[in-house]
């Protein structure tokens, strides 16, 4: 008897320990390797390097790199935040830096030991997530624009800019950013806004921008939509230029595609290389940033990724159908009436999702269907009780 | 008895580690603010949201009730079968099933579209025109559908149990004393497969009202239901689990409403019996 009790118990013991063990993965991983050669874990977005640049950054310095990915800010942040794992190199976005060097989360960078750093865009550099660049150091960056099917939509209606989206003409088939942070940016365009306001009737204004979107869209969406354009399910889509790539591929995308980027105004976002404060090799970490600021590495990823790089040699030396292109490295004068997302203070961020989820409730009629529901649901249940109740007793 | 306690064990256990231990933190987190301090102040937001509860609702009982329809007569002509199209029929039945959940919705996905299956049959036979479209993807009609699809199973498997464990001779009295078609469902049939009607009913409804995913991809997550209000309260940018918490107990609560009532339901028909 007592021997399966110990057995059932040590089973439970086992089973406990053995989760606990998966939560400390990356950190156990760390201190094996640690006494054949230091190995830093970079945490980056899916698809963001050329596979074969940590394969040569191990080959020329003997540091191994273990390559973990994340799918959005949020996800690495609830990580990073957790302490699930130390991470020696993470890539947020703008807004996420911000954040994260608020919340004392980022180390500061020694610029002695990244030399190409230089090499960076000046434009880049300085933005207002990181005023004195101490922090980060630019990996891409991109602009938000309208990508269309020129098959449907008139050239003429593109010098609407933003209003595009809210073009009547194409009730049904315009698709817009399933996340609140960019639809709202678009709103915020639309009405002339700053993106980062924290005034919050200009979030007022966006909202009502997009409720009356609303009925004229096809749906919201985020990654579907490389499908969904290139069968032309829908005709009008804002989304992330370097996404453009794959959408807009002779092959694989619709060549029938086209992009670009309002004169009146866009968000400009940029990726970049960070170390965070608990990394536990910080000096390799910051050799392995300064590799990837090397002019031929820069141009693997670039060419890669697909997104712009902010390495200006490297820019040089890409095909000069993608350097060149504006929609990929707009003119100076709408990079200049671009705006890069910062983080927005917690009262004005809970008050953009409460707009958020307001959005998309349903009529408000339907309240009064949970309040019938309620009452009739609680009537049953007296009603079923009594019954019970009642055949109980008649039974004894 | 001591034995079968000892048995219960790792179960008891699994249990406790997974789903005691995890509701109360659901508990804790429903009843707290960002400090840990105790506050009513979650309350509101079940307000808020009291339009997406009703829309959860409405869609989940139109869903169960479609599958109820669609279920009994066909839980009916399987039960009624030989053995050996009894056991085709259930396996059919059940061999959606053993392919992922996304990956059906995704399916249905490419039927609807606007450029999808159904319209493209449509275009070809005239019936809409060719750059037009029959609206069916993003609309509640097919939010509805996809929870149809998905949960039918879950009707149609408790009915044929119930429904296998009737006798042909109770049918073949009824007929026998004079009863007819209507009669013999009425009387009889019916009333027997109540026990199968009710779990049916608590799974389908439970997992279609508690649903997310669906109104994402098939609703064009235009219209969020409150599986997707309480995800979002999770991932979204401005995460607060306090709310996500208190919205979930709202479920919760509805859930346990709903099968008290099927489950006394139930118990009176045993009383009846």
């Amino acid at each position: 008897m007592k021997l399966t009790k110990l057995a059932t118990l040590l089973a439970v013991l086992l089973f406990v320990c053995t989760c606990f063990v998966g939560c400390g993965e990356v950190v156990e991983d760390n201190e094996q390797t640690s006494s054949k050669g230091v190995t830093i874990n970079v945490y980056n977005w899916g698809e963001y390097i050329d596979p074969t640049v940590n394969d040569l950054f191990t080959e020329e310095t003997g540091i191994e790199v273990n390559y973990k990915n994340f799918t959005d800010n949020e996800s690495m942040y609830a990580v990073l935040s957790s302490g699930a794992a130390t991470y020696d190199i993470v890539v947020p976005s703008d807004y996420m830096v911000g954040k994260l060097i608020n919340e004392g989360m980022l180390a500061k960078l020694n610029f002695d030991n990244i030399p190409n750093y230089a090499l960076i865009d000046e434009s880049m550099k300085n933005q207002l997530y990181d005023p004195q660049n101490e922090y980060s150091v630019p990996y891409t960056w991109g602009t938000v624009g309208i990508f269309y099917n020129t098959k449907y939509v008139d050239e003429a209606d593109l010098q609407q800019g933003w209003d595009l989206l809210w073009d009547e003409k194409y009730a049904g088939r315009i698709f817009m950013f399933d996340n609140p942070r960019d639809a709202f940016g678009i709103g915020l365009l639309k009405c002339g806004h700053s993106l980062n306001t924290t005034n919050k009737a200009h979030w007022d204004e966006a909202y009502e921008q997009l409720q009356a979107q609303k009925p004229l869209l096809h749906q919201y969406v985020m990654d579907q939509i490389y499908d969904k354009m290139i069968n032309e399910e829908g005709w009008i889509a804002p989304y992330y230029a370097g996404d453009g790539i794959i959408m807009m591929d002779e092959e694989e995308g619709n060549p029938a595609i086209d992009f670009f980027v309002p004169k009146s105004g866009s968000n400009l976002f940029i990726d970049a290389l960070c170390i965070p404060k608990n990394a536990e090799h910080k000096a390799e970490a910051e050799q392995y940033i300064n590799f990837l600021c090397r002019t031929d590495i820069a141009l693997l990823n670039a060419e890669y990724i697909g997104y712009s790089t902010p390495h200006t040699e490297a820019r040089a030396e890409l095909d000069p159908e993608i350097g060149e292109n504006e929609n990929f490295y707009p003119p100076q004068e709408v990079l200049d009436r671009t705006e890069v997302f910062m983080t927005l203070p917690a009262d004005v961020s809970t008050y953009m999702d409460g707009l958020w989820m307001k959005l998309k409730l349903p009529a408000a009629g339907w309240a009064w269907c949970t309040v019938a529901v309620g009452i009739a649901a609680v009537a049953l249940l007296i009603y079923s009780f009594i019954r019970y109740c009642k055949k109980k007793l008649r039974k004894e | 008895m001591i034995k079968s306690k000892a048995a219960a064990a790792p179960f008891t256990a699994w249990m406790l580690l997974f789903t005691i231990i995890p509701l109360g933190i659901v508990l804790w987190f429903a009843f707290t603010n960002a400090d840990g301090q105790f506050t009513l102040g979650n309350l509101p937001h079940i307000w808020a949201q009291a339009a997406t509860f009703g829309i959860s609702i409405f869609y989940g009982a139109i869903a169960t009730v479609i599958c109820l329809l669609l279920a009994f007569p066909l839980a009916y002509n399987i039960s009624r079968a030989t053995e050996r199209v009894q056991q085709t029929m259930v396996m059919i039945i059940m061999l959606p099933m053993w392919m992922n959940f996304l990956l059906r919705t995704y399916a249905w996905m490419s039927i609807l579209e606007n450029n999808g299956f159904v319209n493209q049959l449509l275009r070809l036979i005239g019936l809409v025109g060719e750059n037009d479209y029959l609206p069916l993807i993003n609309t509640g009609g097919a939010v509805v559908l996809g929870m149809v699809y998905n949960f039918l199973p879950f009707m149609v498997l408790p009915l044929y149990t119930v429904m296998s464990k009737i006798d042909n001779s109770v049918i073949e009295a009824a007929q026998d004393l004079g009863s007819n078609v209507f009669q013999v469902f009425g009387k009889v049939v019916i009333p027997l497969s109540i026990p199968g009607m009710l779990s049916g009913i608590t799974m389908v409804f439970v997992p279609a009202v508690s649903t997310f995913v669906i109104t994402k991809l098939l609703g064009g997550s235009k219209t969020l239901m409150i599986g997707d209000a309480i995800e979002q309260m999770f991932i979204g940018q401005g995460a607060d689990y306090h709310v996500g918490a208190t919205l979930s107990l709202v479920l919760m609560i509805l859930i346990l409403v709903c099968m008290a009532v099927t489950g006394m339901a139930d118990k009176g028909e045993e009383a009846d019996v």
